[in-house]
């Protein structure tokens, strides 16, 4: 199945009920596979919106009204929805956002690229918030992560970030569905359905009293703190004994875990970490490993927007390397594994007899 | 092992249905399978093409920048990947538009008529399958039965189908 169109199926099963969307490559085969799939299911609707503004604008109101909703785009579409995405988090109000992200910046190439790190991790829009980042790397993890994403966007009353690229959308893999569309889903006590037999109820962004806003700021960095806690996951790939390990994240990580193969079959000990949450960031985890390894590789498709992550989490405890290529280039496998070859020998490290 | 293939051509002329025919055959045999289509600017009567990498392990990179068989079935196509090719790989070419010219010495080239022995079966746009036969055989990356299979899954809806294409699939494996 194309990667795009396991997003679709596994939202679908997640119970998505309301999509909006305004077509953009490299994600439109999600587009037709909801306009295809999901307008067929009673109950459910598909929207061609008129601009990306407006789809997320329809997904602020379907949210309110209570239902399971979700629009994807690519890199400059995702720039026209920060807005909405503000208002969402500013609303405490779930919803799931795809990113099938390209070249940057301005309107860039098509190509797969990781260039909206940076816009995905920090909230992305004005304002004192966070939204949760999903980072998968296969056309599974694009169908699991998807459903992940609908329940702690419930969860937490959050946005929830899926951050793909091209390739991941446009390739296709075996995929393996574990869910099946539930029949119907609870509404929550708070949606706005008609006010009939009860007095109506405001839901707004804007408080003229700066206290309550603090107020508001302090309870969703409360919750945000309770995500870091619970939430945080990645992936650990010979890491135990490795002298060397390459972070990377989404399809960057599956060409290092390529590299490193090969790497590990020339004796030198190499190690892969990928955090599959982008935020929240796995600092800890990345702190744990320094007290085993000996110098990191940040490896991103980008001129290195993780790595500031990776350092804040290091704290000058070992020296990192970056490479990078931006602009919707794929590097191979073959590439990675001269990088991390020339650097294990520049920096001495042990080769395994 | 891994295995790369990258299927090339016109627009038009099938070669993502290759692609996919052989990424659903590795698939059932029970393989690691990626499938990536060109994509973007592409226009009617273009150029298109798709990687296909098979493997008993995780696939890293679904992107081959030296792929082991290339599948030419226009003459862009070869002028295109002809240079790509890992050394000891396999060429293949519809010999019936194209000129086989190649430049290389360190890959084996196989000509196959298939857009000629596609119109001698009066189905000219069962030329990929044509061409399908002689890649399966010559490769033995998935068995000829398996392709098969994966064709009568794709032509559940339209069973008058199926038959051409076995027999075009059938025509290009007896080939060799």
């Amino acid at each position: 199945m194309y990667g795009n169109a396991a997003i679709g199926e596994a939202a679908i099963r997640a119970g998505c009920q309301c999509y909006f969307g305004y077509p953009i490559t490299p994600q439109n085969e999600l587009t037709e596979y909801m306009a295809t799939n999901l307008s067929r299911r009673a109950g459910c609707s598909f929207v061609q919106a008129e601009s990306e503004v407006s789809a997320i604008n329809m997904v602020y109101g379907a949210s309110l009204a209570g239902v399971r909703t979700m629009t994807s785009s690519s890199s400059p579409g995702i720039s026209l929805k920060q807005e909405g995405i503000s208002y969402l988090a500013a609303c405490e109000l779930p919803a799931v956002i795809v990113n099938i992200s390209r070249g940057g910046p301005g309107l860039g190439s098509i190509s797969a690229a990781q260039s909206d790190y940076f816009q995905s991790t920090r909230g992305g829009g004005h304002g004192d918030y966070r939204t949760i980042v999903l980072a998968p790397s296969s056309v599974q993890e694009l169908a699991d992560l998807t459903h992940r994403a609908f329940d702690l966007a419930d969860k937490y009353r959050i946005p929830v970030i899926i951050l793909g690229d091209g390739m991941l959308g446009q390739m296709m893999e075996p995929v393996e569905f574990k869910y099946d569309a539930p029949s119907e889903l609870p509404v929550r006590s708070d949606a706005l359905r008609g006010a009939k037999g009860r007095p109506s109820r405001i839901v707004k962004t804007f408080t003229s009293k700066p206290t309550d806003l603090e107020e508001l700021n302090w309870s969703l960095f409360r919750r945000y703190r309770l995500i870091e806690k619970e939430e945080t996951t990645y992936e650990i790939y010979m890491v135990e004994d490795a002298e060397l390990v390459v972070v990377a994240f989404g399809v960057a990580a599956r060409i290092a875990k390529g590299a490193i193969r090969n790497a590990r079959a020339n004796g030198l000990k190499v190690g892969m970490f990928r955090p599959i949450t982008l935020w929240p960031f796995p600092y800890e985890k990345i702190s744990e490993l320094t007290q085993t390894t000996k110098h990191l590789l940040v490896f991103e498709m980008n001129m290195g927007q993780m790595i500031e992550d990776v350092k804040l989490a290091v704290e000058g405890k070992r020296e990192i390397s970056f490479y990078g290529r931006p602009g919707g280039v794929i590097p191979t496998p073959s590439e990675v594994l001269r990088v991390i070859t020339r650097l294990y020998y520049q920096k001495g490290l042990k080769i395994e007899k | 092992m891994l295995i790369k293939t990258i299927f090339a051509g016109f627009g038009g002329q099938g070669v993502l249905s290759m692609g996919l025919n052989l990424s659903q055959a590795a698939m059932s045999e029970g393989k690691h399978v990626t499938y990536l289509p060109s994509y973007g600017a592409e226009v009617r009567g273009g150029t298109a093409n798709c990687t296909v990498a098979i493997s008993d392990e995780e696939i890293a990179s679904p992107v081959a920048s030296s792929p082991d068989f290339v599948v030419a079935m226009n003459q862009p196509s070869l002028v295109r990947f002809q240079n790509q090719i890992q050394s000891g790989g396999l060429l293949f070419i519809n010999s019936s538009i194209t000129e086989p010219v190649v430049s290389r010495g360190d890959i084996e080239v196989i000509e196959v008529p298939a857009s000629d022995i596609a119109e001698e079966l009066k189905s000219p746009k069962s030329a990929n399958m044509v061409m399908m036969g002689a890649f399966s055989k010559k490769t033995n990356l998935v068995l000829l039965s398996t392709l098969i299979e994966v064709l009568k899954n794709t032509f559940k809806t339209k069973k008058m189908l199926i038959d051409i294409n076995k027999k075009a699939l059938t025509a290009g494996y007896d080939l060799f």
